[in-house]
């Protein structure tokens, strides 16, 4: 469960920061280049931080007590396998649920 | 039809393929938060206010495991800051907009209407202004109310759904689904299997430091591995 006091002080700044990182060359800085290594850093944010949010959450789930757990390591891998190869976000969530679902069926 | 009138439907239709992905995503984020027990107001406060899905998937993920709120908030602008990019690619084209529509446009500044207006300006540079603040504002038509509305379904809907399907798991599918269609490059790649890697080794840190660690390394892999490709290719 998740603290409220923390969720109240954590949703405004989110909102505030996430609202400035938009505005930021949009509304104030307007036509200045920004830096070439701070653009090709940029280039690598989402691609950075998204993976290291999951990794160790797929090799060793909360849901099973940090077990191991086929089920959910083959629909990862499965996910990942079918957005690289269709490019489709879509489409990878479906293999990856589809994956899950059926192997937690042959298990159980 | 006026010329602004015309660039608003046709940034409207452009964006209409966004609608398929955007609704799944947003019942998922309704059904994730309540199950971390938000409830229907704070859902949607969350995404009304943000209006960023995956640092909202990740800000929750952190809360639920008892983060610091420091690096809930530094992850989650972390996941947030590719936005930088899209505000200084834009801001060319759209700068000699009043300050009032720049203002409401960078709340609205997503992947979805990034990616299509930042096409249409290129190929029509010599739209009027207004037509271009039109287009972005058609291009957000099946995406930002869909998102908002397809949230509060998930929120509702959120408490029905047994344990046996496994939602534990909808967050991991998701991010994994995100970054799939990125690995398009060689230092894609290699920051993305930095980041795994290093995550798993810092699994053992206080939870949600390893993050950060994992993610300024794979960032720093990438961006060192692009600049080297760019060296060898101009030479």
């Amino acid at each position: 469960m998740i603290d409220k006091a923390q969720l109240w002080t954590v949703m405004p700044l989110m909102a505030v920061g996430t609202y400035l990182i938009r505005f930021s060359f949009l509304g104030m800085l307007g036509n200045r280049p920004l830096p070439a290594w701070l653009t090709r850093a940029l280039r690598y944010t989402a691609v950075a931080v998204l993976p290291a949010l999951v990794a160790p959450g797929v090799l060793w789930p909360a849901a099973t007590g940090g077990q191991t757990d086929p089920a959910r390591l083959a629909a990862a891998v499965m996910t990942l396998l079918v957005g690289v190869i269709t490019r489709s976000v879509l489409g990878a969530i479906i293999g990856g649920a589809v994956t899950l679902y059926a192997c937690l069926a042959l298990v159980g | 039809m006026t010329e602004t009138s015309a660039a608003f439907w046709r940034g409207a239709r452009h964006s209409l393929p966004f609608t398929i992905v955007v609704i799944p995503f947003a019942i998922l984020f309704g059904v994730v938060a309540t199950e971390a027990g938000l409830n229907v107001l704070e859902t949607m406060v969350f995404t009304v206010t943000v209006f960023a899905g995956a640092s909202q998937f990740a800000a929750l993920q952190l809360m639920q495991d008892n983060a610091p709120t420091l690096i809930v908030l530094a992850t989650a602008l972390a996941v947030n800051l590719r936005m930088v990019m899209y505000s200084v690619a834009l801001a060319p084209h759209l700068g000699r907009a009043p300050l009032g529509w720049r203002a409401v446009m960078a709340y609205f500044l997503v992947d979805q209407s990034f990616a299509v207006s930042s096409i249409e300006y290129e190929r029509r540079p010599d739209m009027p202004i207004m037509a271009k603040v039109a287009f972005f504002f058609g291009a957000l038509l099946p995406v930002a109310p869909v998102w908002y509305a397809a949230s509060l379904i998930g929120a509702l809907a959120g408490r029905a759904i047994p344990p046996e399907f496994a939602l534990d798991f909808a967050l991991p599918i998701t991010f994994l689904a995100m970054v799939a269609p990125l690995l398009r490059s060689l230092p894609h790649i290699v920051a993305a299997g930095v980041s795994i890697l290093m995550s798993l080794l810092l699994a053992g840190l206080p939870w949600g430091t390893g993050v950060l660690v994992a993610a300024a390394c794979a960032m720093a892999a990438g961006a060192a591995l692009d600049w080297r490709m760019e060296q060898g290719r101009s030479k």
